[in-house]
């Protein structure tokens, strides 16, 4: 078990930095997919199989598809290599390692360490598909509710945000051609003014 | 010991062929109590790993025979009578053909690309119940499971796509992760229609929900019902787009962008990418047949002592064989009538079924003479209209009108 | 024969390092990828003291988990597609270079 253990968070932890700290995009979400299988693999060894395929279905079946996509939309050329960091990388490595200072104390110095049920783990038997169905049925009903909500306005709202706007829609045969010959100059003008806006803030 | 092992093994081959519970039992028994998981896992796999290749192999042989023959034309008949050896072939063809990469191709995710296909379409193979006690792992949760690890593999498809740094690849692959997301819901939508009628998410459990004869001659399938017949015909239309098989081929038909995301792969990367196709289309038929034919169970009650996996199989190829002969019959969708199809006509007709279900569900305790027509023509009639009605609706803003040719003088 | 701080240490790490790329990376889809991990994180803590709790029949861990990992793929959604529309704005999705309000 502490092999596995072992294992499984040495990969978990290393696809994290990875998907943190390398230059290429792609990678990083690749390392992010990696960094999620390992997740599921600890849901699987604390028994909530569930959860460990849900999140096998839902994070890397969707959600790293969605990032690599948006890495693929918002590419401007791949020419110059840039710094990868922002301006203010010192303060935010400071953050993190203050946080996780603050909880490593935490946690050590609780009661959980000495605590001598939660040495090893309880061979409760995993809970039934079933179980999860019904308590989601009666005493969750309306946080699915709602959720279901929730996913409804996210799909609705991602759709409308990232649409084009209406003037320059999509157009096909002939009537393009004509509207095409005038939005250039519009889009010239106002590339133009936001160079200007550029120039004024350097 | 050695004498144990040997009767043990016999002991199980007999069980497995006569479909008879716990059939590793005794095999196990006679190992020490340290080995046995491990040996119970590999008697699991192997012969997975054994089939379903050699199914693959045939399959290859078929398709080409089968594609050959509604073509009107022969097919395969040089190597070995019938052609019967021309997966071997074939095989050594890919074997002995130079692996090129492109220069400027990212190698690791290039080379790893095909093994993170393979890898988790092997894996959906676990669950599927093969026979009446022959299932690899009983899941509780094994539908999850099985959607789960289909999920995984689209991440390959890009990974093929953007690491051969080729614009037709990257192209194809967007296209092709666009027509398998888009195919997903309505597949998952007419699995859970069985879940919610069966109960479980356990395929074992969905099939021992099938169990039972009406009038002692028709089975108890889901796909003698008019929910899970339209269910059905949702899940084909579903899983044929999932695998990228005709009409739904576009990332991989010759004459769009190349071959799409497998442009710049060759040699045996190619093959285990053509492997890992079939192989997936195994695993949706063979959940096809579970969740919908009655898995296993045999179609008439005297047919009962032919053990389960027979009918497995013999359901699982005649589902390739349908495969197969919509691919030879159908011509190509665009990648705009494929998207539309999905999201404008089968997410709907799949959340209508998921309603008819539930009312041919409760309408079960209906119990005067007549009932079983009455529900029938209800059922049948609630999804019957909106598929004729949505059908034209989506196909009437595309007026037929006379084409207007310009020729070059 | 693993204790319970030993999952609650990997999650904290996991924490940290999420902490730490969505503070220093510029690209505004890192930023996200950070934040992603971070809610891995804390559903990782969840599922590990449900484990170990008292009562784990009350599934409430696993439910916390299972809303969260529907309300995170709804957030990646919109956050997604707000990086989009800056994109097609800004022609960039280098946050140093998205502060049009600063100052």
């Amino acid at each position: 078990m502490q092999i596995a253990f072992a294992i499984i968070a040495a990969l978990t932890l290393v696809s994290a930095i990875a998907a943190m700290s390398l230059r290429n995009l792609v990678h990083c979400a690749l390392c992010l997919a990696l960094a999620f299988a390992g997740l599921a693999a600890f849901y699987l060894q604390l028994g909530a199989a569930f959860a460990g395929w849900a999140q096998v279905l839902v994070y890397i079946g969707a959600v790293a598809i969605l990032i690599v996509f948006a890495i693929l939309l918002t590419r401007s050329g791949e020419g110059t290599p840039q710094p990868i960091l922002s301006r203010s990388w010192g303060v935010g490595i400071a953050i993190a390692v203050l946080v996780f200072g603050v909880l490593a104390k935490a946690i050590m110095s609780s009661s959980l360490t000495s605590n001598s049920l939660l040495q090893k783990m309880p061979s409760k038997p995993e809970p039934t598909v079933h179980q999860i169905g019904d308590q989601l049925m009666t005493r969750y009903v309306l946080p699915l509710e709602i959720i279901g909500l929730l996913l409804t306005a996210a799909a609705i709202g991602a759709v409308i945000i990232a649409m084009k706007d209406a003037g320059k829609g999509q157009l096909t045969g002939p009537r393009a051609k004509a509207t095409q010959m005038e939005i250039p100059p519009q889009s010239n003008n106002a590339s133009s003014a936001s160079h200007e806006l550029e120039e004024v803030r350097s | 010991m050695i004498g144990e092992l040997f009767n043990g093994l016999m002991l199980m081959i007999w069980k497995v062929l006569t479909d008879q519970p716990d059939p590793k039992a005794d095999f196990l028994a006679a190992l020490p109590e340290r080995a046995r998981p491990l040996v119970a896992a590999i008697l699991s796999i192997t012969p997975i790993l054994m089939i379903f290749p050699g199914l693959f192999a045939a399959t290859t042989w078929l398709e080409r025979k089968g594609l050959g023959r509604i073509q009107n034309r022969l097919g395969p008949n040089r190597v070995g009578p019938f052609g019967w050896f021309q997966p071997i072939a074939d095989g050594l063809k890919m074997l002995t053909k130079e692996d090129i990469v492109p220069r400027n191709a990212d190698k690791v995710v290039h080379f790893l690309a095909p093994v993170v296909l393979l890898v988790p379409t092997l894996l959906a193979f676990a669950v599927l119940p093969y026979g009446r006690n022959l299932v690899p792992i009983n899941l509780d949760a094994g539908m999850l499971f099985f959607f789960a690890v289909g999920a995984s593999t689209e991440l390959s498809i890009f990974m093929a796509g953007w690491a051969s740094r080729n614009k037709y690849s990257l192209l194809g692959a967007m296209r092709a992760i666009a027509q398998m997301i888009s195919y997903e819901i309505p597949l998952i939508l007419s699995s859970v229609t069985v879940i919610m009628i069966a109960g479980s998410l356990s395929l074992v459990a969905i099939v021992q929900h099938q169990a039972g004869y009406t009038f002692g001659l028709v089975p108890h399938w889901y796909v003698l019902t008019p929910w899970g017949f339209a269910g059905f015909v949702i899940f084909i239309i579903a899983s044929l787009a999932e695998s990228n098989r005709s009409p739904f081929d576009l990332p991989e038909a010759e004459s769009e962008l190349i071959a799409g995301h497998l442009t710049e792969y060759s040699g045996f990367k190619y093959a285990l990418f053509f492997l890992a196709e079939y192989l997936g289309m195994f695993a949706m038929c063979g959940l096809a047949t579970t969740l919908f034919l009655g898995g296993w169970r045999a179609p008439l009650p005297f047919l009962e002592i032919v053990p389960g996996y027979i009918w497995f199989f013999g359901k699982l190829i005649l589902l390739v064989f349908l495969f197969i002969w919509i691919r030879g019959t159908v011509p190509r969708l665009r990648v705009d009538q494929l998207l539309n199809l999905a999201w404008k006509f089968m997410l709907p007709m799949a959340l209508l079924n998921l309603i008819v279900a539930a009312i041919w569900h409760y309408t079960g305790a209906w119990d005067f003479p007549s009932a079983l027509l009455w529900r029938w023509l209800l059922c049948a009639g609630m999804i019957a209209g909106p598929y004729y009605w949505l059908g034209r609706g989506l196909t009437g803003r595309a007026k037929l009108v006379k084409r207007n040719y310009r020729f070059a003088d | 024969m693993i204790p319970l701080h030993d999952y609650l240490i990997v999650s904290a790490l996991l924490f940290a390092i999420g902490l730490a790329g969505a503070l220093t990376r510029r690209n505004a889809i890192l930023v996200l990828v950070g934040i992603e991990l971070m809610l891995n994180a804390a559903n990782l803590n969840f599922i590990a003291f449900w484990r170990y709790s008292p009562d784990p029949e009350a599934l409430t861990g696993i439910m916390f988990v299972i809303f969260s990992i529907a309300v995170a793929a709804a957030e990646a959604a919109v956050g997604l597609a707000l990086i989009i529309a800056v994109y097609r704005h800004y022609k960039t999705v280098n946050l140093d270079q998205v502060d049009s309000l600063k100052g």
